[in-house]
């Protein structure tokens, strides 16, 4: 790979000065004038029951109110992979939180009071709430028309049960490969559901204007994407996707929250139903973690077989998934782990059931990690008990099974450059793996843990991206993109992956948030995939700028193209020391010949990328044939933390974490990803705690009950470290890292954990209740009570894992 | 209805407020002023803080009314002659990401460092832990906040010397 001087640098942000300022506009910023109407949501109470009426009779006479609508006004469903979703419940309601209703009015303290006399009368069905309930026979269907909803052809959900989909790998031979093995180690592991929590709520402001036209400012993750759902959702009401706008200023986090089509649809309708003024939708706080979509719940049976050499020989993995009342999503969360459950390491014999399931809990979606952090947990954990039990260092374990370049993956693929053994090293180095360390205090003790991760962007095998790039009088340029900037950097990224190739400064080129119309194609800002995606397309946009630069040079001075090349933002020659033509002097206006003609014109390029090997054709019972993933990221956590032996309570003291990048375009930005990812995976490690009551309502929908960590709950010290082999088929040879930074964050805490005071805690997350409870020889389980924070009841070992005869 | 003055960023601003509208609707909604952010509305994320008085509070939980005749800086009034320094190192050092708490820090830090010029790092870290980052794992925010006031100090025997 050739020098590169502006990538791999770290270019101050390009939205930074807006964002320290409050010039940055958030959706909720936006002014619409005094004819801006206010949507408030009339949401379910039950979470299963029939709808015998609504009534909005008392609603619609409060002042103030100029419509309420119901699901008879829009019988529509939607979804991005599975259409599995009413965009207003129907007959039925499947979750505490759906929506039901909307009353629209002029001021939105009308909407609240309004919103709060509509009557409904519910007929309660059944409710399933646990994946055991869910599963069992004769159980009762969520979604009786499953088999008839409309779904991409990846998707193999069971009609007459509340299997959503479910995905097979099988590699080898496991029966096989278990008897192979000297050992044998087979165990249960949770994790409870969780809230993403941006920092900015869910936000729409919806307008359909006399012409017919809808445009929508979304708080957003995915213009494009909403835009094509909603084209395919309202056809009804003849929009087609030149009829419908997404424009999408920044957004305050996302983390996958922001994914997809959830809240977004009903601003869409609320605007058709009130044509020619805008009306705005706001979620709550309660409501972000009720009705946009939370990361799925998991139980996951794993049985590991092993040398005496330290070899994985076989893996069963069987994972079911609490989906909640859609799976629209969620349900490709499922999928990418049923193909990449393995985790980093190098297995002969494969057996993996991920399957997706559907309960009356609230909607679960993509969530930063989709799935991985959630499989890491038990398979790093069973990692380092299967080393323990053979008597192998558990870093030595883990570099043994390391996957390298070439190795056959699960679904019969190979993988691609990484360096996971040099971040395992680089890790056990940094936390002095190895070296017990006493701690400071009397009652305390020091434990240290490792864990290893790999992650693919989950995708369809044809999600493209697109750039355009044009110049301006004064040689700055304009680059469009429509990647969104979720704060990860990515339009700084973007005007560095074209400034290198143009010799331009990256300050000179302005690159803002998407806008349907005006902007070229982006899939989604999903799966760490943008930085790579539409870095190549950025960087094929600078090329054919570059090509037209030197072709109009070449041309008005009668040069060869060939002898021509870019430097501090004018046109050189190889062959002619003294000529350097700045990009200024003729990017618009041409250049001037001898005899007054001007040649050449506004300069402007177009990149776009598709990765053209992928499919999802593999086979549906075996996940072989298709080539489902385009490149996996891997790299490698470590953890020290001092845990009081008495109350259980853990400080962390020093963690690190090592990615290989591919190419780190900008360091920084890479380091605040994995700083960030780090506090955030340990947020679910430690002090978030999800609580549904039996009822199915969600018990801790706010920041005093459900814990994000404030700057007070961090560890002491936090070392970011960048590997960098290259991605052949990248940008500079960069590939993702966005997502990574928080997988390994809850197995190597349960690792430190039993490191320092000798307890295995295997329900997710790892309170200093637990560990205390565990200290005393109670279990966990034994004592919880009611709330389900988790997708089952009683003990996890006692969990059914009936995978119904599947091969 | 009853009409309050406040001094908004260094302007008196006249408004008139119903007994239930919160400072933070009344800022957004009727002066324009749209840095203070809704997070949560219950006080527990800080994306909403102004400066009352130079204190550093959430503008959620306060009713408008009760500040008549008060000042309030928001982050529109921090920046008005140009980027402070601490807005500078946050550019400089690539701080914030998704920028929606960046309001309420950057009021939470600066109301800090006039009360402690020369703060420890928990003062910093207790000073901001009413305000809720997703995104940064706040490491780097403590860190600038820090290196600004030690630039600071070093910066002031300077004047002092010059002014004698």
């Amino acid at each position: 790979m050739s020098k590169t001087k502006i990538v791999g640098s770290s270019s101050v942000r390009v939205d930074g000065l807006a964002k320290v300022t409050g010039a940055a506009q958030y959706v909720d910023d936006l002014d619409f004038g005094p004819g801006l109407l206010h949507a408030v949501v009339v949401e379910s109470t039950r979470a299963h029951a029939k709808l015998k009426k609504v009534d909005v009779s008392k609603a619609e006479k409060e002042p103030g109110v100029v419509r309420v609508v119901t699901g008879k006004d829009f019988p529509y469903m939607f979804g991005l992979y599975m259409q599995d979703r009413y965009i207003f419940a129907q007959d039925r309601v499947r979750f505490v939180g759906e929506q039901i209703a909307a009353v629209i009015a002029e001021t939105p303290e009308a909407a609240l009071r309004a919103a709060k006399l509509v009557r409904i009368d519910y007929e309660p069905l059944p409710t399933v709430l646990s994946l055991g309930e869910a599963l069992k026979k004769d159980a009762v269907l969520i979604h009786p028309d499953l088999g008839n909803y409309q779904k991409v052809p990846w998707f193999f959900p069971r009609a007459g049960t509340n299997i959503a989909h479910w995905r097979k790998t099988r590699k080898g031979n496991v029966a096989q490969g278990f008897k192979q093995a000297d050992f044998i180690l087979e165990d249960t592991y949770t994790v409870p559901r969780y809230a993403h929590c941006p920092i900015e709520p869910h936000a729409v402001t919806g307008l359909f204007d006399l012409s017919g036209r809808l445009t929508l400012w979304a708080s957003s993750q995915s213009p494009f994407a909403q835009r094509n759902v909603m084209a395919t959702a309202l056809k009804p009401f003849g929009l087609t996707h030149r009829d419908i706008r997404i424009v999408t200023p920044y957004v305050g986090g996302g983390f996958g929250g922001k994914a997809g089509v959830s809240m977004e649809i009903i601003a869409a309708v609320l605007a058709i139903a009130m044509k020619g003024r805008p009306v705005k939708l706001n979620w709550t706080r309660e409501q972000e973690f009720m009705n946009t979509s939370q990361r799925q719940g998991v139980i996951a049976r794993i049985k590991m077989g092993v040398k005496k050499s330290g070899k994985i020989v076989a893996l069963e993995h069987t994972l079911h998934w609490d989906a909640g009342a859609s799976a629209e999503y969620g349900a490709n969360v499922v999928n990418a782990v049923g193909l990449s459950a393995t985790g980093p390491y190098s297995v002969p014999n494969v057996k993996i059931d991920s399957v997706c399931v559907y309960t009356n809990m609230p909607p679960c979606g993509a969530y930063r990690g989709f799935g991985y952090s959630e499989f890491h947990f038990g398979l790093e954990s069973h990692i380092t008990r299967v080393a323990q039990a053979i008597g192998m260092d558990p870093v030595k374990f883990r570099r043994l099974n390391a996957i390298q370049e070439g190795d056959t993956l699960a679904y019969g693929a190979h993988m691609n450059p990484g360096n996971l053994r040099g971040a395992i090293d680089r890790i056990a180095k940094e936390i002095r793996w190895g070296r017990k360390e006493k701690a400071a205090k009397p009652g305390k003790a020091i434990g240290k843990g490792l864990a290893c991760f790999w992650k693919a962007p989950a995708m369809p095998p044809n999600a493209s991206s697109a750039a355009f790039l044009k110049f301006n009088e004064d040689g700055s340029l304009n680059l469009t993109v429509s990647g969104m900037e979720i704060g990860q950097g990515f339009l700084t990224v973007m005007a560095q992956c074209a400034a290198e190739v143009l010799t331009v400064p990256v300050e000179k080129i302005r690159v803002e948030t998407p806008d349907t119309d005006r902007n070229p194609y982006e899939w989604q800002t999903v799966g760490s995939h943008v930085t790579w995606s539409c870095g190549n397309a950025v960087r094929a946009a600078a090329e054919e700028v570059k090509t037209r630069l030197l072709a109009t040079v070449a041309r008005a001075k009668h040069l060869k193209a060939e002898d021509l090349y870019l430097a501090d933002e004018c046109v050189k020659s190889r062959k002619d020391k003294k000529l350097a033509l700045p990009f200024r002097d003729f990017v618009i206006d041409g250049i001037m010949r001898p005899n007054g003609n001007f040649i050449g014109g506004p300069i402007h390029g177009t990149g776009m990328f598709m990765p053209e090997f992928t499919s999802a054709l593999g086979d549906p019972e075996t996940s072989q044939g298709g080539h489902p993933n385009v490149h996996y990221t891997v790299g490698c956590a470590g953890v020290v933390v001092e845990v009081d032996k008495e109350t259980g309570k853990l400080a962390v003291l020093k963690t690190a974490l090592a990615v290989d990048a591919g190419k780190a375009i900008n360091p920084e930005l890479v380091d605040g990803q994995i700083v960030g990812g780090i506090v955030q995976g340990l947020a679910t490690a430690l002090y978030e705690d999800i609580r549904y009551g039996a009822n199915g309502r969600l018990l801790n929908p706010n920041f005093t009950d459900y814990k994000i960590p404030t700057a007070l709950d961090c560890p002491g010290e936090i070392v970011p470290i960048i590997l960098e082999t290259a991605q052949p088929d990248g940008p500079f040879g960069a590939r993702g890292v966005g997502e990574h930074t928080m997988v390994a964050c809850a197995p190597m805490v349960a690792d430190a954990i039993a490191d320092a005071v000798g307890v295995r805690l295997k329900t997710m997350p790892l309170t200093a209740e637990k560990t205390a409870l565990a200290l005393r020889g109670i279990e966990y389980d034994d004592v919880k009570g009611d709330n389900l924070g988790f997708c089952f009841r009683g003990r996890p070992c006692d969990y059914p894992f009936d995978t119904g005869g599947a091969k | 209805m009853k009409e309050i003055a406040i001094r908004l960023n260094g302007e008196v601003r006249r408004v008139a407020v119903a007994p239930n509208e919160t400072l933070l609707d009344v800022l957004r909604a009727k002066l324009g002023v749209k840095t203070p952010k809704e997070g949560c509305g219950r006080g527990d994320c800080g994306a909403c803080t102004v400066l009352l008085d130079g204190k550093a509070v959430r503008s959620c939980l306060i009713l408008a009314i009760e500040v008549d005749g008060q000042s309030v800086v928001t982050l529109e009034g921090v920046g008005k002659a140009g980027p402070t320094a601490l807005q500078k190192a946050f550019v400089k050092n690539n701080v914030f990401q998704c920028g929606f708490c960046a309001p309420g820090v950057i009021l939470s830090a600066s109301a800090l460092l006039v009360e402690k010029p020369q703060p420890s790092e928990h003062d910093v870290r207790e000073a901001l832990a009413g305000n809720l980052c997703r995104c940064t794992g706040y490491a780097p925010i403590v860190a600038t906040v820090l290196a600004v006031a030690k630039k600071s100090a070093k910066k002031k025997p300077a004047s002092r010397r010059a002014r004698s």
